[in-house]
């Protein structure tokens, strides 16, 4: 058996450091997690709570099936930005009456659960997995509706929320909504478009005009309850097909409707026991380098990932760069490609679109690790043809239909980003570890390509150069870029799923692949034309 | 004898079984209904359905017994103890039917089953008795009160075909008299269809001492020493050891012999007991002789090392007993507790159900008569004794332990048993110094000797084993994503919830797995320094601040029976959702539609019947009369004519009245 061989040692100084300078950013993460759970603060939390109600996030305690995991999305978004930390939106996949679900919750204690940009794209993205890996959608409802001052960014791209919602259904992606509050004006749509809706009787407010609006447009007076309240939809209007006494009993029904799905994955499942890795995972904080620019061992953090730390390589000695190889994770088949020097060549490339090749015919999902610094440049590399065969890799990547995981353990850099199953290409899950990085390229290589552009264009233009007012401009560009590259700033920006702990990759991961099987797993018969 | 029906149920017909099947004799059950799948009918070789369910349509049967043997060819009946055992028509028909009665002959079964009788047999063989006076059909109440001043109060009322306790009355005061005589006459009357009653001069603080004394057809009576079964409930015999810690050797001898005696004078035969009275002073009254094998004969064989029922059938065969020297000396001691589902907290009512779980770990010097097993169903029929446990021990101190150590680890998973209490009994000061009465349990409250051993601490870490192992089976069968770590979260907020009703209240649990391992509350009270060794479904191994046990935990629907050292819990799992149901009061009319109402003909205060027109309501263009669900009181009307009504709307209130109904 192909077992991974570790010459990590942890009590090398160099693990020492990788390991100190992860923990930091573990605590920094903490700290922004504390934040996202305090919701829209403890004076709010502390009225909600008065007013008989439950937090988001009690709410979906409640509705997952009792010791299963939750995997919460996106939980940094609009982090680093001028709105609350996890957008005024719970995102993530739970186990409901033990079909595997995608849960979002809005967090009425965030300025009454008003949608941001920020929160718009969270919610699209938990759509867009919720069709791609065709995963009931349960919607725990409570929210005042548009950001009203952010509403020119919102409304245009925002009727999205209500079209992916009736295409889930078309597509028979079973959608429930549990409405326990406010759902007005365009939120009620929200309800109106899912399959299954329940309303709290005395809590639910679902209507096109509140009683100010209906008197202002036709003189009528009528009252929350006549207009909009569950009672009303449950025996009138229809739109309720269940009233809950309270919210605990609008949870205990929504289990209920998902316990009738009788729901089945039409992936295949997983082939073999799980199994896990010969080596601590623990030690997944000393193995990334502290230093971005120095190279880390790839096969070390497979090692610490894959079942039995079993891993049965790919073309080994040709485009060493690149490994790629067959393992399982949580007893699924799956093919990994990971950077473990961080350039990529022709031969990578050349290596990587037959690997995924490969993987398509097979009909199996696809694990990207990256720590990539993008595809080499040089006269050399350019008249041997390394844009033909990065566009062939790139061909393969978006053409690939297999499920595609990305993990960023490192760096993820220009067409490197893309041809390792960036966020562009769709993958359906792609995580960071803390210390990830994302950019066109580095700060000083950025810094620097702009100083010498200036200098050339100075020199042309027979200007005299400001060395002193470039020397200023590029640090404060490299301060930028540093920043707007770090995770937690891409990860606010949703350009990702989330930020993880690495100790808990293999966990994500298994998740993740339990999740893509729910859909039929079926690789590409077509690729683009590859450039030979 | 190649064939023996046994003429009884539960633990003592598989008692007999052994014996039995030990001397190569096949066996014949006969059952009731409810004991159609016993284990007494499934261990016999043969069994006979007498069907009923009551001793009297069942066990009491003499013809269908008789017949049993006679379709089966069994050639003798074993009655066991209770039911027939001591029926002189039951050993009468068994000899007319030329069946070997495996007991004493019809006469002696009729001597001693009248007490009254067995009394006047006795007083002359010179066997101290207590005085007493007989009772006629009429005796007034100044009778009464004249026979009680004349033997000296406090007196007890007793059933002249008494036993068990029943048609006994103990009497403190004059003025009780008549109605404790009539209420045993007719408890008399009902268990054994005999109202004869007799008074007696009642003894406080006694000591109950039986001999166990044996006759064969050669004219010889022996004894095999004393029992003592101090420790009642009820005048039940709840714990009974062998020798007597009561007795010097001196009185034992003068015991015995008197025992023997009075059975040489009846010309007794095969087993019998000759129960006394001992006096703090030392003085010894009889009470009766049992003309049957006893419940409690496995002490004396555990310090005989004879088999009793053995010895009944080669006696019955006709066979020589042993002479008295020729037994064996007493060896150790014996000590055998009744396990009863009852509950001691409630009277000792007698508890019914299903065993889930009826296991005692085996042990050295341990012996378990039982009835019941796993899945056994206790019906409300028979007796609720379940089993006997006994222990033996070089010392007595060393079998009251062992025996007490054994019961408190059984793992008795369904009705209630006096379980906790037997144990207390068994490890009470009182008890182990061998100065326990007849009146113990009226001294030592059985509601607090009878309170789980379990106490509110043990309970609390029960509850946590008790959630781990949901959690495990959870876990285990939850087929999504069952191999990620129980519980993972990303963005950890609050921790996993599970509540339990346990015997001290309310249990509410709260825990979480993290990288550090199990963090647990329970009722809000951190638990220190918590490993979990294993958890599975059936068995925890949790150390909780350096001090580490073991669980048993076995789940059936709601009910969570945990067992451990620190002693048994039944737990209820407590709904994590309550089924709602709408809030309406008792008697509430609702409207069946939407609609406006047109009439209504009834005022609050109206006395109405089931079916009475109460309003009409109009709803698309047909009028709907509501009629009285049933009979009452309107006690509210929320209609008036001419409003709109919602569906599910409440018009009016009609209070059952339970009174008029009965």
């Amino acid at each position: 058996m192909p077992i991974l061989p570790t010459r990590i040692d942890p009590r090398s100084e160099t693990f020492i450091a990788n390991r100190r300078a992860m923990i930091e950013k573990l605590d920094r993460l903490a700290a922004l997690q504390r934040q996202a759970l305090l919701g829209g603060g403890e004076r709010y939390v502390e009225r909600h709570h008065r007013r008989g109600k439950l937090l988001p996030r009690e709410r979906i305690e409640l509705l997952v099936d009792r010791d299963s995991p939750f995997l919460e999305l996106s939980p940094y978004a609009a982090a680093e930005t001028e709105y609350e930390v996890g957008a005024s939106l719970v995102t993530g996949i739970g186990v409901i009456s033990e079909t595997e679900c995608l849960i979002l919750a809005n967090d009425p204690t965030v300025r009454g659960g008003a949608i941001n940009p920020y929160s718009l794209a969270k919610m699209l993205r938990a759509y867009q997995i919720s069709i791609e890996n065709r995963l009931p959608l349960v919607y725990l409802v409570e929210s005042g509706g548009a950001d009203l001052p952010r509403q020119a960014e919102i409304f245009v791209p925002g009727g999205a929320m209500f079209r992916n919602l009736t295409r889930s259904s078309g597509r028979r992606v079973p959608t429930i909504a549990l409405v326990f509050g406010n759902s007005t004006a365009g939120g009620a749509y929200l309800p109106g478009l899912s399959d299954y809706v329940v309303m709290v009787r005395n809590r639910a407010k679902v209507f096109l005009g509140g009683p100010p609006l209906v008197k202002m447009a036709t003189g009528e007076d009528a009252n929350d309850e006549e207009l909009g309240g569950a009672e009303m939809h449950a025996s009138l209007s229809g739109l309720a097909d269940y009233m809950a006494l309270d919210e605990p009993d609008a949870i205990r029904l929504g289990r209920r409707i998902v316990a009738r799905l009788a729901w089945r994955k039409l992936g295949h499942g997983p082939s073999a026991a799980p199994h896990e890795p010969r080596y601590d995972t623990g030690e997944l904080l000393g193995i990334p380098s502290a230093d971005m620019k120095v190279p880390f061992p790839i096969r070390e953090v497979i090692s610490r990932v894959v079942d039995d730390s079993e891993f049965d390589e790919f073309k080994p000695l040709y485009g060493t760069n690149l490994v790629t190889g067959w393992a399982r994770i949580h007893g699924y088949d799956l093919g990994i490609l990971a950077n473990d020097q961080g350039v990529l060549f022709s031969e990578e490339s050349q290596k990587a679109a037959q690997f995924i090749q490969l993987a398509n015919k097979i009909d199996l999902p696809l694990l990207f690790v990256q720590n990539v610094t993008g595809y080499m440049v040089g006269r050399d590399y350019e008249q041997r043809g390394i844009i033909k065969h990065g566009s062939m890799m790139v061909n393969a990547v978006s053409n690939s239909s297999v499920p595609h995981l990305t993990l960023q353990v490192g760096g993820s850099y220009g067409a490197g980003n893309y041809g390792m199953s960036g966020r562009a290409y769709e993958p359906r899950f792609l995580f960071l570890w803390p210390n990830a990085k994302t950019a066109v390229m580095g700060p000083e290589q950025l810094a620097g390509t702009l100083s010498i552009v200036a200098r050339e264009a100075a020199a042309a233009a027979k200007r005299p150069f400001d060395e002193e007012a470039d020397a200023m401009r590029r640090r404060a560009v490299e301060e930028q870029i540093e920043r707007e590259s770090l995770a937690p700033f891409t990860s606010g920006r949703l350009f990702d799923d989330g930020i993880i702990d690495p100790r808990d990759s293999r966990i994500v991961l298994g998740i993740a692949l339990s999740v893509v099987h729910s859909n039929e797993i079926r690789g590409a018969r077509e690729f683009g034309v590859f450039r030979m | 004898m190649r064939k023996l029906l046994i003429a009884n149920r539960g633990e003592i017909a598989r008692r007999i079984q052994r014996t039995a099947r030990e001397m190569g004799i096949a066996t014949v059950a006969v059952f009731s209904e409810p004991d159609r799948d016993a284990p007494f009918v499934r261990e016999a070789d043969e069994a006979v359905a007498l069907g009923g369910a009551s001793p009297a349509e069942s066990y009491l049967r003499i013809d269908a017994i008789v017949e049993a043997a006679r379709r089966t060819g069994a050639d003798a009946i074993h009655p066991g103890y209770g039911f027939l055992s001591e029926n002189e028509a039951f050993a009468a028909a068994c000899r007319d039917a030329g069946l070997t009665f495996v007991g004493p002959p019809p006469e002696v079964v009729a001597a001693m089953g009248s007490k009254l009788g067995a009394k006047r047999l006795m007083q002359r063989a010179g066997v101290p008795q207590l005085p007493s006076r007989e009772l006629s059909d009429g005796a007034s109440t100044a009778e009464l009160t004249l026979m009680a001043a004349e033997l000296g109060l406090p007196v007890v009322v007793k059933a002249s075909a008494g036993g068990g306790g029943r048609g006994m009355r103990v009497v403190h005061s004059a003025a009780e008299l008549r109605e404790a005589v009539a209420s045993a006459r007719r408890e008399a009357l009902s268990a054994f269809g005999d109202d004869t009653v007799y008074l007696e001069r009642y003894l406080e603080a006694t000591r109950h001492i039986e001999v166990q004394i044996f006759g064969d057809a050669h004219g010889r009576v022996i004894h095999l020493y004393e029992r003592e079964c101090s420790i009642q409930r009820r005048h039940q015999k709840i714990i009974e050891e062998s020798p007597s810690p009561a007795l010097t050797p001196a009185l034992s001898q003068t015991i015995r012999a008197a025992a023997v005696a009075a059975g040489q004078s009846i010309g007794y035969r095969n087993a019998g007991t000759v129960e006394f009275l001992l006096t703090p002073a030392g003085e010894f009254f009889f009470l009766e002789v049992n003309t049957r094998l006893q419940v409690e004969h496995p002490v004396t064989e555990c310090v005989t090392g004879l088999d009793l029922v053995r010895l009944q059938i080669e006696v019955a065969r006709g066979g020589a007993l042993p002479a008295q020297d020729e037994v064996p000396p007493l060896r150790g001691h014996a000590i055998e507790a009744r396990l009863y589902a009852e509950d001691p907290r409630r009277g000792f009512a007698p508890s019914t159900g299903v065993f889930h779980r009826f296991a005692f770990a085996p042990a050295s010097g341990i012996r378990l008569d039982s009835g019941v097993e796993d899945d056994s169903e206790v019906s409300v029929h028979y007796d609720p004794m379940l089993a006997k446990v006994i222990a033996w021990a070089p010392t007595r101190a060393e079998a009251a332990a062992r025996l007490a150590n054994t019961l408190a680890r059984a793992h008795l998973h369904g009705p209630h048993t006096i379980r906790d209490l037997l144990v207390r009994i068994l490890r009470h000061p009182e008890f182990i110094a061998g100065a326990a009465d007849t009146h113990f349990l009226q001294r030592h409250r059985p509601e607090i000797l009878g309170a789980p051993l379990c106490d509110a601490a043990g309970e609390r870490l029960h509850a946590l084993a008790a959630t781990l192992a949901l959690q495990a089976a959870r876990r285990a069968r939850g087929g999504s994503l069952a191999s990620i770590p129980s519980g993972w979260r990303n963005v950890p907020s609050q921790d996993q919830e599970q509540a339990f009703e346990g015997s001290w209240g309310r249990l509410d649990v709260r825990y979480r797995f993290g990288r550090e391992g199990l963090r647990a509350l329970v009722n809000g009270n951190a638990l220190e320094c918590v490993r979990v060794h294993a958890s599975g479904e059936g068995e925890v191994d949790l150390e909780v601040n350096a001090v580490r046990h073991r669980y048993a935990v076995h789940t059936v629907g709601e009910r969570v029976f945990v067992d451990s050292a620190l002693g048994a819990s039944e737990l209820r799992e407590l709904p994590r959702f309550a089924e709602p149901e709408l809030e309406l009061a008792a008697g509430s009319l609702v409207a069946p539609m939407p609609g406006v109402v047109k009439q209504i003909y009834v005022t609050v205060g109206a006395i109405v019947a089931k079916g009475d027109l109460l309003l009409v309501l109009e709803a698309m263009k047909t009028e709907a009369p509501i009629r009285a669900p049933h009979a009452g009181t309107v006690t509210e009307i929320r209609a008036t004519v001419g409003m709109q009504v919602a569906a599910g709307a409440i018009l009016a209130v009609i209070e059952a009245e339970t009174a008029s109904a009965q």
